[in-house]
């Protein structure tokens, strides 16, 4: 496989990171899933910065952000599958 | 060119009590603020010698005055200093330090500003600052053992390619030295917020998992509760961090977590400062997160080589320790390149292997301890930042 444009950590996550320096709206991309070697495709709905979170699936406003297989925080707006993940939509659960 | 040789060895200068150091430092060393212009004037003086000029040492007390004497003496008394000039206004204070120092068996002599004034006192320490330079050149590296090495990490201006490449690479170091013999130590104590009980868990007991579980409660009820506003959230995750991609603090400790490996279980839990007593192995130290307070605080512990991985580009230096330069964020290769000792990358783009850019950060990191002078050294970055429990009296 060619390089990918975003990685997976663990096949529970529900994000991505993109890795590549140009996803825009509508691009089809290639994840790789790092534990599982497996290869996934995703359509980006939004420009997503290198480093930045991209949705694998749709989540509900609430619901549990999973990376690295734990927890990472809550989802405070609905997030559509192939959005961008960030400070925007998701915060801890901490405080 | 990946490392073959199971057990590797590096050319270190072994000093009297044993320890092994990788420079080959004279440092002339400020005991308060006010003793750091003589200092830098004799370094002025003498070419080759390094002062540390840092901002206290004047009317602290109880623990944080415990704090910056085991600062100041470890930092003198690390193996990569091989003699040390002190200065201070004070006598009193000043041998404090330089019998502390002392104990190593390394020269070291002490200079009082009281009663003499500046100028007599920058005299009479260049003379003694040249006579342990001259003494230090004829010093001779010598082949030592993989279990002479001690490492200690601490990532910063972390992103998402801290978590998924530059970390685990320094955790397949960890794993691979520890399994050789090395020490080494992670700190960070409010960056493991979010991962705690994972990091408890990595304990080699359960003793040494609920100490470390105690001390980052204490942090978070001594610290954190009595001085928040609303929530961390600006300081961890930083701007930079944010910026990079990272969202919450969860996120951010669990990448963090990423330098200690996967097999690696720390020993003990050390102080700020503490130099480690259990033996070979790896040591969690309370620290602070900010890069240049913990990694003055592992140089002080007698930690005698930094690995540093960066993904929005930290380029923090160390006076005592190199500080090496690992990213995995492609475009902060490209744009700060002169920062970067490693650049791996390749792994997000699966050209290299976790495997092969652990080999790699051992072999650059032996060439380190060699005599390679890191980015951060040719840059001249020298961070000293001591770190301050409160205020003072």
């Amino acid at each position: 496989m060619a390089a990918p444009h975003f990685l997976v950590h663990n096949p529970t996550d529900t994000v991505g990171v993109v890795v590549v320096e140009d996803v825009k709206a509508g691009r089809a991309l290639n994840g790789w899933m790092m534990e599982t070697d497996k290869t996934i495709k995703l359509k980006a709905l939004d420009p997503v910065p290198l480093g930045h979170k991209i949705a694998l699936q749709d989540i509900k406003k609430g619901e549990t952000i999973m990376k690295y297989g734990h927890d990472i925080g809550r989802a405070v707006a609905k997030i559509g599958k192939g959005r961008h993940v960030h400070v925007h939509n998701v915060k801890t659960k901490r405080w | 060119m990946a490392r073959k040789n199971p057990a590797p060895t590096f050319w270190g200068y072994r000093r009297k009590n044993g320890r092994v150091g990788v420079r080959n430092h004279v440092i002339v060393l400020p005991l308060d603020d006010l003793s750091n212009a003589a200092c830098e004037a004799v370094a002025n003086n003498i070419k080759g010698v390094m002062a540390l000029p840092h901002a206290y040492g004047r009317l602290q007390f109880g623990a944080d005055l415990d704090l910056f004497f085991r600062t100041l003496i470890g930092t003198g008394g690390n193996p990569n200093v091989a003699a040390c000039v002190v200065i201070g206004i004070e006598p009193g204070w000043t041998k404090r330090v330089v019998d502390g120092i002392a104990k190593t068996g390394k020269p070291v002599e002490g200079f009082a500003i009281e009663r003499n004034g500046d100028i007599n006192t920058i005299a009479a320490a260049s003379r003694k600052a040249k006579e342990f330079l001259q003494w230090a050149s004829e010093q001779n590296r010598v082949e030592c053992p993989a279990t002479d090495l001690w490492v200690s990490v601490k990532c910063g201006e972390s992103d998402t390619t801290s978590g998924l490449a530059s970390n685990p690479t320094v955790g397949n170091f960890i794993d691979k030295m520890d399994a050789v013999g090395a020490t080494t130590c992670f700190g960070e104590t409010s960056e493991i917020t979010g991962a705690e009980k994972v990091c408890a868990s990595r304990g080699a007991t359960k003793s040494v998992g609920q100490k470390f579980f105690k001390t980052w409660k204490a942090y978070m009820d001594e610290v954190i509760e009595p001085h928040k506003t609303n929530d961390l959230s600006e300081s961890q995750p930083t701007k930079g961090n944010i910026e990079g991609g990272l969202t919450t603090i969860e996120e951010k400790a669990y990448g963090n977590l990423e330098k200690i490996g996967r097999n690696a279980r720390y020993i003990d839990v050390l102080g700020p400062a503490e130099t480690p007593s259990k033996g070979r192995g790896l040591y969690f130290m309370d620290t602070s997160s900010a890069a240049a307070e913990c990694v003055t605080l592992q140089a002080a512990a007698g930690f005698v080589v930094h690995l540093f991985p960066t993904g929005q580009g930290n380029v923090i230096g160390n006076p005592i320790e190199p500080v090496i330069k690992l990213t995995a964020n492609p475009r902060t290769a490209r744009t700060m390149s002169e920062h970067i000792d490693l650049d791996v990358s390749g792994i997000l783009r699966r050209e290299l292997t976790l495997d092969k850019a652990g080999d790699q950060l051992i072999d650059v990191t032996l060439r380190t301890c060699n005599g390679r002078l890191t980015a951060a050294e040719a840059l001249g970055h020298r961070e000293f930042v001591l770190t301050k429990l409160y205020r003072s009296a």
